[in-house]
Formats: C-alpha cells, sequence, structure tokens
C-alpha cells in the first residue's frame, strides 16, 4: 500500500527528503543549545570560582545566537519543504486518481458510488495529506530527538540518565496501553459520525417524505440513537485517552523529583556534577518525555490515516477492463453496420446472471432502429454493448465488419454517439457542452447539430442564445430542453452511429416526430438505434427490436411486429387505449403504417 | 520544551474532516471574537455542567500553579539547599545525612503539589470529556430536532450541502475549542499571570526585557498569521472549486467516456488541481514556520536574558531594589520559558476559537430559524360509530377516522374523515412580492381524481404543497372535508394525505423498512399487501434478499422505476383517504406503468387523488384536468370537454403544442 501511494510522490521526492534532514539540523541545535545553555551558566554565571565570567557569557551568548540563527534557518526551511511535499503529494494523489478514474469503464464507475469517489478523491487524500506531513515533519523529528537527548543525558551524567532508562518503560507501556483501548473505538466512532452523516444527507434531500409522512419525530429518535453511541463511545476513547497527559506529567514529575534528589547528592557529596547541568538534565528529561508524547501522538494519526490510504489504493487499483487492443488497433470505422453474434452479457462475472443472451441481430449502416421492451429488459446493456462500454461475456459485437474489441477505442467512441438515458449537462455554456462532441466546432455545425435535434428554436429565445450558462446538471432548462441539447452534443461527433437511450422521453410528442423526420433527412447515412417507451417513437423506424428479459423476442417492422409479438401489440394497444376516438387528431405520430 | 508547540498544530489534524469542502473553513484577518455566540455556546455548559465547569476551572488552575511551582523548583533547590550544603562543605565541615533533610522536605513538598497537579489534569481531561461531548450531543440533536421543524422553504433557501457542513465542519471545529482551546486558553492565561508575578518577584528589568522580546514576537506572529490566513481563504476556495469539479465530472462519467472527452476533462482538472497545490503549500508553509521562528526567538531571548541577567549579577548592579543571585538567574530562564510557551499558545488556540465562534454562530443561526408554526386544532382521531349512529373517538385502530374539533364552548364535534378537498380563490407566491399562483378554485369531491397540466413552472406542484402546507396561501381559503385547513393540526392534515413525488427519496435500511415507513406499527403482511398492490412484490422478491434487501445511497441499487415502485408502496401502506402522485410513474415504461397503473386504480378508489403527470395518457381517465398556465387554470374540465373544447388541451393532446 506505501508502495502505491509512494508512487505519487515524484517531483516531490527532493522536497520530501530535505525536509527531515532541515528537521535533523533543527533538532541538532535544539540539543546543542541548552548544552551551551548549561556552559553558559556554569562557567559563565557559576564561573570563576562563583564570581561569574562575562567574557565566557559573552561567547557562550554569541555561540547560542549563532546556533539559534542555524535552528531557526532549518525549522524554517524545513517547514516550508515540508508543506510543499505533502501538499505537493496530495495534489499528485488527485491527479493520479482523477486520471484513473478517467480511464475507468462502466462497470468500474458501477463498482463505486459517486460518493464514495468524491470523499475519496477529497477528505480521504486530505488526512493522508496530514499524515504524510507529519510523518516528514514530526515523525522524523521526534525519535531523533529522543535519541539525541538521551544520548546528551547520558554525556552529562550516567547515573542520572538511568532514571529515564526505568521511565521510559513505564511510559511506552501506558502509552500502548492507551493506544490499545482508544484505538479500537476511535475507529467505530468514525463509523458512526459516517451512519450519522448519511441521516442527516438523507434527512435534508428527502424533507418533503419525512414532512409528507409525518414522520419528523421517528427521525429525530433515530438520529438521537445514533448522536448517543457517538457520545457514549467518543467520550469513552476520550477519557481513554485523558490518560495521556496525566501520565506523562506523572513520569516527567516523578523523573524530575527522583533526578533532584540524586542529583543534589551527586552534586554535594560526590562533586561529580554542577548546578547548571542539574538544570540541562531536566530540560532533556521534559525534551525526551515531549517526544514520547510526540511519538505517540503519531501513531495515532497514522493509524487513522490507514483507512483513508486504503481507500485510496482501491481507486488506484482498480484497472480498467475494457482498453484499446495492444498491437496495431483499428483507426477507421468502415460503415455504420451493426452485428451481435451469439451476443450474451453479465454485468458480474461468473454471476451467471446473464443480463442479455443469445442476441443475434443485424443491422445495416444508415437503418433507423427503434428498441421496445419494459423496465429490465437490458434495452440499454444491449446499446451499450456496441460503443464497448460494457464488453460482452460470450460471442462478439461488430461495428462496421469488425469486432469491436479490434478498434482503437477513441476511434470506435468517435464513431459512435450515444445519448444515455441518464445524462448529464454540465456547468458551462450551451457552446461548451455542445463542444463535448467536438472540440473544434464552429458555430455553424453547432447551430446545425441543434436545428436537427429541434433545440435550436428554444435556444433562439434565450436572451445569451448559444452563450446562455447552463447550470450544472442542467438544472435551468426543462427536462425536453436538457434531452434536445444532450441530443445536439451527440450530433456534434458527425457519427456513423447514433444511438438514443430513451433520450426523448420528456419531449413532446410533435416535436419528437420532428427530430425523427430530421434524422431520416438529413442524416441518412448515419445508422440510428432509439430506444422508447412511447410506442410512437419507434413505429416507423426500418426495424423495431423487441427485448424481454435479456433475450430478443421479436425483429421486424411494425406491421409484422403487430401481427407476430403479443408483446408489441400489448404495448401499442395500450398507449393506442382511449384515443381511439380521436385517432385522426394523432395523425402526426401515426406514420408507422406507411413505412 | 519545543516539542510541545506543535501540539495544537497535531490536535487540528486529528480533527475528523468529513462531507463538505474540506476541514474548518478559514479565518478571514478582520475576524473577531463574537462575545455574543461565545457566551450563548457557554451557555450550553453553564446550563447542565455548571458543578463540572466550576471543578474543571478549579482542577485548571491547581495544575497551572503546579506548574509554575515546578519552574520554581529548580531554583529552591538549588539556592535554598544545594548551594548552602555546597558552602557548608567549602567551609570544611562534613555533610552528614541530617543535613539533607530539608533538601528532603523540599523535594517531598514538591512531590505533593506534583501529585495534586497531576490529579487535577486527570480530573480536569475526564470531567472536559463529559462536557465537550455532552454539549456537541445537545447542539447535535437540538439542531437535528430544529431541522425537523423548519417549514419546506428553509430547505429551497439553503443548499444541501450547507445544511450538511453545520453537521460535520461547524461541529468539529467546535469539538476542537470545547475540549482543547478552551481549557489551554484558560490554563495559559493563569500560567502567564502566575509566571508574570514570579518573573516580575526575582527581577523587575529582565522582566521588562522579557515583556519587550515578546511583543517583537507577537508582531511577527501576526505577520505571518495575517500572510497565511490569506492563502488560508485561497485554499478554502480552491478546496470548494476542485471539490465540485470532482463531483461533477464524476457525477458525469458515463458521458465522459461517450464523449471521449477524458482527455480535456484532465486538463481542467490539472489547472484547478495546480491553484489548490499553491495555495495549500503557501498557507501550510507559513503556518508551518510559525512554530520554529517562535522557537528560536524564544532561544535568543534566553541567550540574551542570560547575559544580560549574568551582567546584572556579577557586576552585582541592584536594579529597583532586587539582588539577583545566581539560581535566581536559572529560575527566571525557566519562567521565561514558561512565559513565552503559554502565550504562544494562546495566539494559536485563539485562531481556534475564532473559527469555531464562526461555525457556532452558523449552528445557531439555524436554531434560531423560525420554525413551521401550527396554529391547528383540529386533529384526526381514530373514530367508531356508536348505537345511535353518532361518531365516537374510539382508543385502538378502528379503519375510520375523524376529524376532532374542539369548539371555543368547549364542545367536540367529530367529522368523518372523508378527503373532499376545495381551494377558493388562492392566491400564493414563495415571496409575498411576487404572486406564482392567481386565484386557484378547486373542487374535489371525495373519490375524484383530478389532473394538473401545464409546463415546467406553471404552478403544478405549489398547488399540491398547498394543500398540505408545505406552504403557506398569501390569499383564499383551501378547505378539508369542509374544516379550513389552517386550523388542522399539520401532523393530522399531512397524516391524511399521501405523497409519490417525482424524485424518490429512499432511507438507508431495508426494503421492507422503507415501505413500512408510511406505516410504522405495519405487519408482514400488510408490507406484502402494499407492495403487491404496487406491483413491486415481484421485483421486490426477486432481489438477492428480498424484502431484507438493504438500501443503500437512495436505493442506488435499483432502477429509477423500482425506487418509484418502492415509493408508491410506501404511500400505499399509509392508507390515506387523499393521495397526490406528483410525476409518480414519470421513470416507468409505459408497459410497466399500465401494470402499476391496475394497482393504482385499485389503491384510488374510494380515494381523492391529485395527479400531476407529463404524459396525457395517464390524466386523460381523470374527472377533472386543469390545464395550467402561468399559475392560473386556463382550461377545466374532463378528457372529452377539453378535447372538444379545442384549446390548450386539445393542442397539447395533438401534439401541436409542447410542454417543457
Amino acid at each position: 500500500m506505501i508502495k502505491k501511494l509512494a508512487k505519487s510522490i515524484r517531483e516531490f521526492k527532493t522536497v520530501s527528503i530535505l525536509t527531515p534532514v532541515f528537521m535533523i539540523g533543527e533538532v541538532i541545535m535544539e540539543v546543542v543549545i541548552p548544552l551551551l545553555m548549561a556552559k553558559l551558566v556554569d562557567d559563565g554565571i557559576n564561573g570563576n570560582s562563583g564570581e561569574g565570567d562575562m567574557n565566557v557569557i559573552l561567547v557562550m551568548g554569541a555561540a547560542l545566537v549563532v546556533c539559534c540563527i542555524l535552528s531557526l534557518f532549518s525549522g524554517f526551511a524545513g517547514a516550508r519543504t515540508g508543506a510543499k511535499a505533502a501538499m505537493g503529494f496530495a495534489r499528485n494523489l488527485r491527479k493520479d486518481m482523477f486520471y484513473k478514474i478517467q480511464g475507468y469503464s462502466f462497470s468500474n464507475i458501477d463498482k463505486f458510488s459517486t460518493a464514495s469517489l468524491v470523499t475519496r478523491l477529497t477528505t480521504d487524500v486530505t488526512r493522508v495529506q496530514d499524515a504524510y506531513q507529519m510523518i516528514l515533519r514530526i515523525a522524523v523529528r521526534a525519535p531523533i530527538m529522543l535519541i539525541f537527548s538521551l544520548i546528551m543525558a547520558f554525556l552529562v551524567n550516567v547515573e542520572l540518565s538511568l532514571v529515564f532508562v526505568a521511565v521510559i518503560p513505564i511510559l511506552a507501556i501506558g502509552l500502548i496501553l492507551i493506544i490499545k483501548f482508544a484505538h479500537p473505538v476511535f475507529e467505530r466512532v468514525f463509523k458512526r459520525y459516517d451512519d450519522l452523516n448519511n441521516v442527516v444527507q438523507e434527512n435534508v434531500s428527502g424533507m418533503r417524505v419525512v414532512k409528507s409522512f409525518v414522520r419528523e419525530d421517528y427521525e429525530i429518535r433515530k438520529f438521537k440513537t445514533i448522536s448517543g453511541e457517538i457520545y457514549k463511545d467518543f467520550s469513552f476513547a476520550e477519557k481513554v485517552l485523558a490518560f495521556n497527559n496525566p501520565l506523562m506529567l506523572l513520569c516527567a514529575y516523578g523523573g524530575m523529583l527522583v533526578i533532584s534528589w540524586l542529583g543534589a547528592d551527586l552534586i554535594v557529596n560526590q562533586g561529580t556534577l554542577t548546578t547548571g547541568q542539574l538544570m540541562s538534565m531536566t530540560t532533556y528529561a521534559m525534551q525526551i518525555l515531549m517526544n514520547l508524547m510526540m511519538l505517540s501522538m503519531i501513531f495515532v494519526m497514522v493509524t487513522m490515516s490507514r483507512a483513508s490510504a486504503e481507500r485510496i489504493c482501491e481507486v488506484l487499483d482498480e484497472e480498467s477492463d475494457i482498453k484499446s487492443p495492444a498491437g496495431a488497433p483499428l483507426t477507421e470505422v468502415a460503415d455504420g453496420s451493426i452485428e451481435f453474434r451469439n451476443v450474451s452479457f453479465e454485468y458480474k462475472k461468473g454471476s451467471g446472471n446473464y443480463a442479455l443472451s443469445d442476441i443475434n441481430i443485424r443491422i445495416n449502416s444508415g437503418e433507423t432502429i427503434g428498441i421496445i421492451g419494459g423496465t429490465g429488459s437490458s434495452k440499454s446493456t444491449l446499446v451499450q454493448l456496441i460503443p464497448r462500454l460494457y464488453d460482452v461475456a460470450d460471442g462478439s459485437v461488430l461495428v462496421g465488419g469488425k469486432d469491436v474489441r479490434e478498434y482503437d477505442l477513441e476511434t470506435l467512441r468517435d464513431a459512435v454517439a450515444m445519448v444515455l438515458q441518464k445524462n448529464t449537462l454540465f456547468s458551462g455554456t450551451i457552446k461548451d457542452n455542445l463542444q463535448w462532441g467536438k472540440l473544434d466546432a464552429t458555430d455553424e455545425e453547432m447551430t446545425e447539430a441543434c436545428r436537427l435535434a429541434q433545440a435550436d428554436p428554444f435556444i433562439q429565445e434565450f436572451p445569451d442564445k448559444y452563450d446562455t450558462y447552463i447550470e450544472q446538471d442542467g438544472t435551468n432548462v426543462s427536462g425536453g430542453q436538457k434531452q434536445r441539447l444532450c441530443i445536439a452534443r451527440a450530433l456534434m461527433k458527425k457519427p456513423k452511429i447514433l444511438i438514443l437511450d430513451d433520450s426523448t422521453s420528456a419531449v413532446d410528442t410533435a416535436t419528437d416526430s420532428k427530430i425523427r423526420k430530421a434524422f431520416r433527412e438529413e442524416i441518412p447515412d448515419t445508422t440510428k438505434l432509439i430506444i422508447a417507451q412511447r410506442i410512437s417513437s419507434v413505429m416507423d423506424a426500418d426495424k423495431i427490436l423487441v427485448l424481454d428479459g435479456g433475450k430478443v423476442v421479436n425483429f421486424g417492422t411494425h406491421d409484422e411486429l403487430m401481427k407476430s409479438s403479443p408483446i408489441y401489440r400489448e404495448v401499442y394497444e395500450s398507449q393506442q387505449k382511449g384515443s381511439e376516438s380521436d385517432e385522426a387528431v394523432s395523425a402526426p405520430v401515426g406514420k408507422g403504417g406507411e413505412a | 520544551m519545543p516539542a510541545r508547540r506543535r501540539k495544537p498544530e497535531a490536535g487540528q489534524t486529528v480533527m475528523i474532516k468529513r462531507g463538505g469542502p474540506g476541514g474548518p473553513r478559514a479565518v478571514g484577518k478582520g475576524a473577531k471574537l463574537d462575545p455574543k455566540t461565545l457566551k450563548r455556546l457557554l451557555g450550553y455548559i453553564f446550563k447542565n455542567y455548571k458543578l463540572r465547569f466550576f471543578f474543571v476551572f478549579v482542577c485548571i488552575i491547581v495544575n497551572a500553579l503546579a506548574g509554575v511551582a515546578a519552574s520554581l523548583f529548580l531554583q529552591e533547590l538549588i539556592d535554598g539547599n544545594i548551594t548552602p550544603l555546597l558552602e557548608k562543605k567549602m567551609q570544611g565541615q562534613t555533610i552528614v545525612s541530617d543535613d539533607f533533610i530539608p533538601l528532603l522536605w523540599t523535594i517531598g513538598r514538591m512531590a505533593l503539589i506534583y501529585a495534586a497537579g497531576i490529579i487535577c489534569a486527570f480530573l480536569q481531561q475526564r470531567l472536559m470529556v463529559t462536557i465537550s461531548q455532552g454539549v456537541q450531543k445537545s447542539i447535535r440533536d437540538e439542531m437535528f430536532e430544529k431541522m425537523q421543524r423548519l417549514p419546506i422553504s428553509y430547505f429551497d433557501r439553503n443548499t444541501h450541502g450547507d445544511i450538511m457542513s453545520h453537521y460535520t465542519n461547524d461541529i468539529d471545529t467546535l469539538r476542537q475549542m470545547l475540549s482543547q482551546s478552551i481549557p489551554q486558553a484558560f490554563s495559559s492565561l493563569i500560567t502567564i499571570v502566575s509566571v508574570f508575578i514570579a518573573m516580575c518577584s526575582l527581577s523587575l528589568p529582565l522582566t521588562g526585557f522579557v515583556i519587550l522580546s515578546l511583543f517583537v514576537m507577537m508582531l511577527i506572529t501576526g505577520k505571518i498569521t495575517g500572510k497565511s490566513g490569506k492563502y488560508f481563504i485561497a485554499q478554502q476556495s480552491s478546496i470548494a472549486e476542485v471539490n465540485g469539479y470532482i463531483e461533477e465530472m464524476i457525477n458525469g462519467q458515463k458521458v465522459v467516456k461517450v464523449f471521449n472527452h477524458e482527455e480535456p476533462s484532465k486538463e481542467a482538472f490539472d489547472e484547478l488541481n495546480e491553484e489548490l497545490y499553491v495555495n495549500a503549500r503557501e498557507a501550510n508553509g507559513f503556518a508551518n514556520t510559525l512554530g520554529p521562528i517562535n522557537n528560536n526567538l524564544g532561544h535568543l531571548q534566553y541567550a540574551l536574558i542570560a547575559v544580560l541577567g549574568g551582567a546584572l549579577a556579577i557586576f552585582r548592579i541592584d536594579l529597583l531594589g532586587q539582588t539577583l543571585k545566581i539560581g535566581g538567574i536559572a529560575s527566571f530562564l525557566q519562567l521565561s520559558r514558561s512565559f513565552t510557551m503559554p502565550i504562544n499558545q494562546i495566539v494559536q488556540q485563539f485562531n481556534f476559537i475564532i473559527m469555531a465562534l464562526a461555525g457556532a454562530k452558523r449552528i445557531f443561526a439555524l436554531i434560531d430559524e423560525e420554525p413551521e408554526t401550527d396554529e391547528g386544532y383540529v386533529t384526526l382521531v381514530n373514530a367508531k360509530k356508536n348505537a345511535n349512529g353518532e361518531i365516537t373517538e374510539s382508543e385502538e385502530r378502528t379503519g375510520m377516522w375523524a376529524w376532532k374539533h374542539p369548539h371555543g364552548t368547549g364542545e367536540v364535534s367529530y367529522t368523518p374523515l372523508k378527503g373532499e378537498v376545495t381551494m377558493n380563490d388562492v392566491d400564493f407566491g414563495y415571496v409575498p412580492e411576487k404572486i406564482v399562483l392567481h386565484n386557484v378554485t378547486l373542487y374535489a369531491e371525495p373519490g375524484q381524481k383530478i389532473a394538473f397540466v401545464g409546463s415546467t413552472g406553471a404552478g403544478k406542484t405549489t398547488i399540491t404543497n398547498l394543500i398540505n402546507r408545505f406552504y403557506d396561501i398569501a390569499d383564499g381559503k383551501i378547505r378539508y372535508d369542509g374544516i379550513n385547513i389552517n386550523k388542522i393540526k399539520k401532523d393530522a392534515l399531512r397524516h391524511s394525505l399521501g405523497m409519490v413525488l417525482q424524485s424518490t427519496n429512499l432511507f438507508t435500511g431495508t426494503v421492507m423498512e422503507n415501505i413500512r415507513y408510511g406505516k410504522l406499527d405495519a405487519t408482514d403482511e400488510e408490507v406484502y399487501a402494499a407492495a403487491r398492490l404496487a406491483n413491486a412484490d415481484d421485483f421486490i422478491r426477486r432481489l438477492p434478499k428480498g424484502y431484507d434487501t438493504m438500501l443503500t445511497e437512495n436505493g442506488a441499487q435499483l432502477s429509477q422505476g423500482q425506487r418509484q415502485l418502492i415509493a408508491i408502496a410506501r404511500a400505499a401502506i399509509a392508507d390515506p383517504p387523499v393521495m397526490i402522485l406528483d410525476e409518480a410513474t414519470s421513470s416507468i415504461d409505459t408497459r410497466t406503468e399500465e401494470i402499476v397503473q391496475k394497482g393504482m386504480d385499485g389503491l384510488m378508489k374510494g380515494r381523492t387523488v391529485f395527479v400531476i403527470a407529463h404524459r396525457l395518457s395517464t390524466v386523460k381517465n381523470s374527472d377533472v384536468i386543469m390545464v395550467l398556465e402561468k399559475g392560473r387554470i386556463i382550461e377545466r374540465g374532463n378528457h372529452q370537454k377539453l378535447i372538444s373544447e379545442k384549446g390548450r388541451y386539445y393542442k397539447l393532446y395533438t401534439g401541436a403544442f409542447e410542454l417543457d
């Protein structure tokens, strides 16, 4: 996992190495400084047999100033490089994840929920970034400081330093116990937080449901149960952590007292210690304990960020299962013919749960094909195999006479334009959105596509016309307008195959038929696949495909199906029912018979 | 003790950052302490934890004093015990163990003080945990409870992300402040005062020097905080931008794929990501330098004090009547460090406190929102008919409901629940200045099906939202079974209305639990029956775990149509006399809709139903169809009548006019 994440350090390797180096510099200075201070007190203030030696004081003072400046420099540099390394690492992580996601196939995307991908890219990266900065700056600093302080303490006086040797294990055991008890509870608390946020989120977005079912009190109870658990767990964990500070104080104060007692004896009786040295010893004692504390904190931090790191790795580890073929992929699609040969498909490989089975169809270039079927009949699944959004489990899909797996992905998808059922417009102007279809599109090309999709008339009514700003997900245009913009965007590609997946459901029948008329007359060479709920949207197609339960039930013209397909007839009749009396007025949609 | 200064920084990182665009919000340079919010926040503490909080303060004081005593201890030990012993030794006297007794006493006394400090530190932390967690819980609960009582308009006005961030970011900063900042700031304050007094007692001139250098330190700190603050603000907006972009792109990831748009989308991302990196680097870079700078200034000050103090002691300069001894200098040096450290801590905590108060202010703003008013007094009760055929109240569920209407005279009358809805000349505007519904009048007899047809924004949904009083009308009257709906308690009113909305909201839980949401005490059998009625039973049974299938993320594993069916079942189980179906079947294919419709027809029997639908086939068989345009009813009548009138409905039906 660490190896995986470390790959994202890249150009920040230098600063990542420099940071600990600077920290070491700072640490050395911080160890030297108390030493100089001790000298200053002993040889300066106490020097000259207790009368004080101003020269020594001045020299030592100057040395102190130099050390401070050095320490300041390395501290400052370490602070900057540390920030640069951690932030840069986070930047690269975000970039790597985002790039990786861009390479995901549909089935990869299905695996993660959108919300979880977003949290992984944001919150989780932030946590790892913070941990990384911690590690670079403090995790290097604390142990070194600890070791140096210990060495210095031993240099000053071995006997007194043995006190540390006694205290450190006590402290370490205490800390380990604290972490051991608190950590699992913290993990649980974090999960509970997710639950809590989930309840809030569901309530905020479903407030109308809550209110219309008068479930306010029910929701409050639900919320309070979770918030109560958080209170309980969090209090427990923090109460365990509350031992931390007193434990440290106990060791620090206890150590000080023992050192003082023994130190006094050494000074007075043995004469092997000076008062200045005693002072340094207490300083070292404090430093050692502080750094032990830091270490314990880092330990907690790192374990906490481990969950985030794992979630990031999941994203990075996910390999796209659909890639352009190796070697020399085809870079040209001959025509818009499509063929399904013995195709079967399952969303989960090896599940045996086939969404499509035994599909055999031939579609000629330029034909218009209608696709009809109930919810769950795998209409969308079928068409998504054509631009290789998913790969077949068995059999093959051919476009322009070649297996789709032989094409360069970009070539294939440029030739096959698809308007998804759950479609999205992006924040930006109408032009920005249309340019998704063709990056360097001219105004004429855009107008042309919009004219075909019957979007031009309403765009012209907007005050800013093609420069009208579309809000995220197109919330400021109506459903029908959004669908037509999406169709126009797909048309911008001038595709060989155009697939509309229930893309005119919010468009009224008259406009719907105008769109189909435009398709027929203006892009006759493009193969058109139209999935629709409304029978009127497909009945004038060259052929209509009836799907049921992932199988092709019928494939033929409207007239043929009216005779041969009970499902088709049932759908047809259900939609015609009640309008028999005014058959005449629904004439614009009644062209099927002529086809 | 340089390491200690980093503690707040580490604490900040430990803080739980969930949801919302990244962590605590930056504090503007001009951010000020808001005494009103602080007072209110402390109010939460005093309300329930007065005694505990008092103890915490006592503990903090004892602990801080113990800390000061610790730094004075060395002086006492050296000047008071070790030096006399050394002098005695130098005078050639032998040191016997009895001579160590005063030293032992000093250490013993110190041990007691230390013990008190440790116990107090422990108690303080334990007590503070309860207080801080308790206050968080009460604020959180209060916020959620309050949120449930807010009118729908509040949710229209505020984005979901904003509301969410009250529960995540704002509470998090609060936690930080309660459990760390306040106790630490207070303890620092005590330390500062006592250390200051101790320093003055040792040497006034040196104290003056410390104050002077402190001033310099504060100046530098201020400069750096200002600089990093600027970048922190920039960082926050960068984070928001990057998050927004990620969210939008990942949401539309499938479209990105279909359009081969990966490269442009990467490019745009890189740009935003780079900007965030630069801002974050600068912000953190500056903030990080604060520690080393103050740290080393402390060392520098230490050296200078040593030099100055040394000079004073060596040349025996008596200033202001104080004579400085060698041990005095040592103590003073210790003290000077104990002095600058808490000041730095306060400076750092100050930032957190301001940040937390800003969060608290936002939380209080939510709590202070005007709740939905409910002046209704008519309630819905289970009813039964007594022998005389009069309606009386019943304790248990009878399947029959009645409005209980207490009158001013003390009499109580019961009206059976029928489901008759009338609207009389109703005007409404989301904001008073802009009326969106004009003179709406309609009569819905019990059992009738009323349909609304019209463009987006014509006011169809608005009308239905007035019936259940999500919004209150500006003018006119709405009556339910002859009772002005303003007189009906909102809970009772909404109980009597079922709703299925276009955007389905399911809750995390099993399918069973989701359907049962409509009637909490429903038996499993009732749930199955409701599901069958909505034609959902079939597909539910085919789910991997049937009715026990867990739904998460608004039922992401189901198709839109399936979610819709569960929502219909959920409404069906509540069995209300009036149903509002707002585009309820829009995402179901016509064939399935046909089947659902059959179930719905059974469901609608004997009920008043308001239908909003895009597909005219759905509304055709309604008793009354209202065609709305710009908030006015422009046509009304049944299908035949409207077709024969050859008006807007006719045009719509024939496809000559388009609905947007």
